[in-house]
This record gives structure tokens, sequence and C-alpha cells, in this order.
């Protein structure tokens, strides 16, 4: 194994460069948007779940846009993402149309799931996108498939598997990370750690809470971190990561030599990770939450480092943004969360045949001798 | 005895060839597990196919079945075709978040757009005075379960066959093995019954395209007095029963499932029909199981058709016992089916 890919960012990080330095305007205005796309479009979503337009358990993104717009943008379009349930940011920030995710919400035939997975579970086939899951640090496991699944196909890819701080304390995040050590799979854990599993603070419930390196350390995998209400460091941290892992090779597809298998973080070959993403979400764990487990003034600090207008005011300061085009992108993010709403209203409900569908690709009937099936698409899925 | 069934071939051999057959024409498919490759297979299922395929196909897990269950369903989502095997199904109870949340409902809570076309697979039922927690039958807890198919083969050649369509299948698709029946086989016609002589237990040799449809229920042994229903290790105890009962001038009908979801129902009633009357035998435990459920769509279909009720022959109502002679008493076996049988065919 080489580390050919470990070494520009390095040299780049030697002379003090940013990955994010090298983003023109255009692509900053794109990263301002998607995080107020997201923020105006979570404000409509409370707005109808209030009205009890949108059902279930429902997550709000608000407060920790820059993660998923971070990370996101510093993959390729067709490297695969997983998370958790608080997954509208991770669709939008992967390009998922407003539209689709609101018409989900509403439980509509024209959402992304056809209505019938919801707030905690939107997929994207075409963008890579393979899921909320709702059962906390269940994604884990399937992050580490993606990722050997990549590998096998000896695909260039770089798996993000998002987890929240809760799903630190899972066996299958444990699991996961062993795994993906011993066969050095390139995916990366996104620590998306807003300090609180649903009610209890990450002090209360996680050992080694004010080092979580440990959680890292213990599977000789490489540990990161970054400040997840600055949407740049995260870009940048992602960036470098990302080229850190990407190219991970097997060491166990040669038979024989297992005893010089050794993992190590220092000049590490390409190879999974495990990114601490500091952040913090200003709602409820879910729309159903009272907040009796932290104050007022709390949020208000982190208020006050809100992602959005650290990012507005770098534009402004470093004159690559007026006042005037911050506002002008807010209030497309406004109108878009608008129509989008709009459009799930207006959609028509989940028909009742359509229950009935997608329970089997392959619903029982005759069986077609010989001949291997196709992978499932959207054409050939359902009955 | 004559041995007019072809081939000598052990029920293990039979999936292995099933594997091996599939990999090789599908390059999408690998196998993993616990000690599948180095160990060559805790059971020997698994035997020389490192050798062939080499450690990027057959792959050894450590001890993680969450992890590495999760892991074949993520890369089933990607477009590969997992194999994962367990050890024994007992173990899959650790790994339940993803075998029977994320596999089976995959296709469904994403619109269609992700399936799972993994294969789940091991041994299933008691092995042999291992307590009850490595003495699990899972057919009952995971037929339950929309979006998943499940086999539960009795005979080498339904084991290829009905494994190789799960390859193939695009769903999720659980196999139930036996340890105990593994080694069935092994020593020619001697130690399995004659009524499944004359084609009935080994695979055809040679022919790549066997494959036995998913949803298609045997009828193993035919007969005119009284349907047996069963699957598995089972439905050598029902063909058991049949030769005593043979003695007696009682003609069984034995009915092989063999797969409970999709569940043949027809074939299964129109046995029913033909006798008049019905047993229903199943390996796991009476409440609310397979058994069950066959015996209550049996009245469903049958209800006109029939001379006597439905009786059901199961493990008994508790915990595997480690005792040698407790534990086959509380298994189904031969006596209990035949006393079953006399029992509803009295009024005959």
């Amino acid at each position: 194994m080489t580390a050919t890919n470990a070494s520009p960012p390095d040299a780049d990080v030697a002379q003090g460069k940013r990955p994010s330095d090298g983003l023109g305007d255009e692509k900053l205005h794109q990263l301002l948007y998607d995080m107020m796309l997201i923020r105006r479009f979570e404000e409509r979503t409370m707005q109808a779940y209030q009205q009890a337009k949108i059902g279930g358990f429902c997550h709000i993104y608000i407060g920790q846009e820059a993660v998923a717009v971070g990370s996101i943008n510093a993959l390729k379009d067709d490297d695969p993402i997983v998370g958790a349930y608080r997954d509208h940011g991770f669709a939008l920030a992967r390009g998922m149309h407003l539209n689709y995710c609101m018409a989900e919400m509403y439980g509509k035939i024209t959402g992304c799931a056809k209505g019938k997975g919801g707030s905690m579970h939107m997929f994207d086939r075409d963008r890579h996108m393979y899921g909320g899951h709702a059962i906390v640090g269940g994604q884990c496991p399937l992050g580490v498939g993606l990722a050997f699944a990549s590998q096998y196909e000896e695909k260039d890819n770089v798996t993000l598997c998002y987890l929240g701080d809760g799903a630190l304390n899972q066996g299958a995040f444990f699991e996961s990370m062993n795994l993906a050590a011993i066969w050095n799979l390139p995916v990366i854990f996104v620590l998306e750690n807003n300090n609180y599993s649903m009610g209890t603070h990450i002090s209360r419930g996680t050992a080694m809470a004010n080092d979580l390196s440990a959680k890292a350390e213990a599977f000789g995998m490489r540990y990161a971190e970054c400040d997840g209400l600055d949407v740049l460091e995260v870009y940048d941290c992602f960036s470098r990561e990302i080229a850190k892992t990407r190219g991970a090779k097997n060491p166990q597809w040669k038979r024989g030599d297992w005893d010089q298998i050794a993992y190590s973080r220092e000049g590490a070959t390409p190879g999974p990770a495990f990114i601490n993403v500091k952040t913090y979400r200003y709602q409820g764990h879910s729309m159903s939450d009272p907040q009796k487990y932290r104050t007022k003034d709390e949020v208000g600090e982190y208020k006050e480092r809100d992602c959005i207008n650290v990012l507005v005011n770098h534009l402004i300061e470093s004159g690559k943004a007026t006042q005037e085009q911050c506002t002008e992108l807010d209030n497309k993010a406004k109108q878009v969360s608008k129509e989008a709403v709009k459009f799930a209203e207006e959609s028509p409900e989940m028909p009742v045949e359509e229950m009935f569908t997608d329970v089997y690709a392959n619903p029982f009937g005759p069986y077609v001798k010989g001949g291997l099936p196709n992978i499932i698409t959207n054409e050939n899925s359902g009955e | 005895m004559v041995a007019t069934h072809g081939r000598t071939i052990q029920y293990r051999e039979a999936l292995r060839e099933a594997m091996e057959e599939e990999m090789r024409i599908d390059e999408r498919i690998f196998l993993m597990g616990e000690e599948v490759a180095e160990y060559n297979g805790a059971y020997k299922v698994s035997q020389g196919m490192l050798e062939e395929f080499g450690p990027k196909r057959v792959v050894d897990s450590p001890i993680s079945e969450t992890g590495f269950a999760g892991l074949g369903v993520g890369a089933a989502m990607y477009g590969l075709r997992p194999i994962i095997e367990f050890m024994s199904w007992s173990f899959c109870l650790v790994a339940a978040d993803q075998i029977i949340n994320n596999a089976p409902k995959m296709l469904y809570m994403s619109g269609g757009q992700f399936g799972c076309p993994a294969v789940f697979r091991g041994n299933n039922g008691a092995g042999g005075q291992l307590g009850s927690t490595h003495s699990w039958c899972v057919e009952s807890l995971f037929s339950h379960v929309p979006g998943l198919k499940l086999a539960v083969p009795s005979t080498p050649r339904d084991a290829k066959g009905l494994l190789k369509a799960g390859i193939r299948d695009p769903d999720p698709f659980f196999n139930l093995e036996s340890e105990r029946m593994l080694g069935m086989g092994l020593h020619g016609d001697k130690d399995y019954s004659r009524y499944l002589h004359g084609g009935k237990w080994a695979p055809p040799e040679n022919d790549n395209d066997f494959v036995i449809p998913l949803g298609q229920a045997d009828i193993k042994k035919p007969g005119t007095d009284c349907t047996v229903i069963a699957a598995g290790r089972p439905v050598h105890f029902a063909l058991e029963a049949a030769e005593a009962l043979e003695q007696e001038g009682i003609d069984l009908e034995v009915v092989d499932v063999r797969t409970y979801r999709p569940l043949d129902i027809e074939t299964i009633a129109g046995s029913v029909r033909r006798t008049g009357y019905a047993v229903v035998v199943d390996q796991s435990w009476p409440f609310a199981s397979v058994g069950a459920e066959v015996a209550s769509q049996v009245y469903e279909h049958c209800y006109d058709d029939m001379d006597n009720k439905v009786i059901r022959v199961h493990n008994d109502d508790i915990p595997a016992p480690y005792n040698r002679q407790r534990e086959q008493d509380m298994l189904p076996n031969a006596k209990k089916i035949v006393d079953a049988v006399r029992a509803v065919t009295y009024n005959a």
C-alpha cells in the first residue's frame, strides 16, 4: 500500500493552505445558499408539523446546517452517504429537490419514498443517498457495507456514515468501527456531536466524552475534529480526511502475512477515519421535546455563533459577497421552501393500491429459470 | 435395496455446490461469516471455497453478527449479492435490527429505490444437547416479517435448489439449514428414508440451472389416508412415521412446505382435500408459530373437506433441556407424529 492520496493535503497544511481557499465565489455562495435552504425549509417543516400536516417523529436540523453542507460538498457526486433520522438536511445538501423531501413528510405519493418512509427515512438513489435510518446506530453497519462494496468493486469511492452522539454507545457502532479497521474500508464515521442524545448530555452517557479520540484510538483509526458551526472549517477538514480515506486497500485480500498487519495513525496509508464534528441543534431532539434539560442561555450562546451568520460575515468581510446578495439568496431559499409546502399540499395522497407495492422486488409468482435478476431499479421494482 | 437415487451427496455438499455454482457465474456474490474461509467452515459447508475464490470473496468475519449482517445489507443496497453465514441461527439474534428491520424493510421504506438482495443462512434447530440458547428454531420468529423469503430445506436436492433460487432472488432470503442434517447422505442411502429414493434425495449432476422455485411445496411421499405437513428435519420424522404406520395400514401423505414465505397453501390444501385429515409438524414452539399459521390456513381452505380437526406437533412449550433423552422428548419426533395421526384418524 502506498500513501499517495494522503500526501498533498498534508503538504498544504504545512504551508498553511486550506482546501477552502480554492473555492470560487460562486461555490461559496452555493454553500451559503444550501445552508439557508435547509434553514428555511426546516422552518416550514416545523410549521407544517405544528399544523399536524406532518406526522410521526420529526427531527429538525436547524443549527447543524454546516455539517451536512460542508461535508457533502467535499465529496464526489457518486460517493455514498448514509445517516440517521435527522436527515432532511442531508437530503437537501445532497441535492434532493425540496418538493420531494417535503412531500415525503406529508406522506404523499410524490415524496422521495412515495410516502412510505416519512421524515426519518429519506432515500435518493440517483444521488447516492442510502437513507436516513431510524434505529440509533443501525446505519453504521450499512455504511461499512457500502464501503465494503465499493472497495470490492475496486471503485474509488468514500462512504460518509453519519451518526449522532447517542449512537456512540450502541454496539453496532463499535462493531462497525472494528470491521472498517480490520479491512481498511473507505468509510468515514461522521460524529454529528450536538452534545445531546435526546435529553442526555454526552458527559452523562458516554465514557471519555471529554476526549473522543479514544474511540478511534481503540481501533487504530484516524481521528479528526472540527468546528461544526463553521462550514468552511468543516469543508477543509473533510477535504483532507476524505483524501486520506480514498483508495483504501484491504490488507486481507492477500493471504498469509497477517502478523504484518498493523494499524497506525501516524503516516497512515489511506483508510477509515472517525471525525468529531462539534455542532449544536437549536430545536428540541424532536418536535415533541420540551427541552427541560438545557437552559435558554445555552441555546442563546450557540445562536451567537450561528453557522449561517458566520459564513455571511466572512463573505462580506472578505468582499466575496454583499449583504444584498446574501439577502437575495435567503429570499430565494424562503421562496422555494414555500413552494415545496405548496407542492406537498397539492400532491395526491398515497393511493391504497400503493400500500402493497415495494414489499418484494420479486413478488411471489412464477420463477424465471436461469438468468440473473438485475439490480433493483425504480423501473423494475414493485409489482 | 438398490440405490436408484443417482448421487451420493451430503446436505452440506449440496449447499456448497449451490454457492460455488452461483459464485462462478456472478462476480457480485461473496460469502462472509465466522470461520468460513481459513477454517474451511465451522461445519465444513464452505470447505475449499477459499482456495477457489480467494479471500476477497470468501471472507472470515470476526464474531460481530450485527456488524457483518448489517454489512451484508449495506453491500446489497450498493448492488452486491452477499451470502451471510451465521454459524447458527441462534447467534443471529444479536443482529436482529439488521436482519428484521434493515433487510426486509429497505425496499418498502425507500419507496422501491433500494432493495436487499442478500442471503442469510446457517444452522437452525436443536443440535445435540447444546442447551436452550443454542437451540433456536427461528422460522416462526422470522416468517412473521413481510419483505423476506424463508426456506427450510429437508434434502440435499432441496437445499441446493432453494439456495440457488434464494441467491438469485432480489429479495432478502433466509435459508434455515440443520446441523443434524448436514451429514445426512454420508452413508449413501442408509441414513435417510427409502421414500426419498428415486431422485428425491440428490440434485442432478452438472446442471448449473437446477433451481427450485421459492413457494412450491413438495409431496415427499404420496398417500391416501392422512396428510402430514412439515418442513426441514421434521420431514424425516414424518417419513419415519409413515414407515411405521404403513405396517398398520395407514398410508400417509407427507407434504414438505419447503418455504414458509412464500407459503404454497394450494399444494398443502390440495393434499388435505384428498385425504380429509391433517397433522401439522413444526420444529418451533407452538404459540404463534408457523405451524399455527399453516393449521389456520388449512382450516380456511379445507373446512368443509376435513373429517376431523387439525392436530399440531411442535417442540414442547419449554426451553430446550440439556439432558440427552429429555431433549429428544421435547422435539417433534416420529412417535409424536404417529400418535397425532392415530388421534386424528380414529374416525376414518
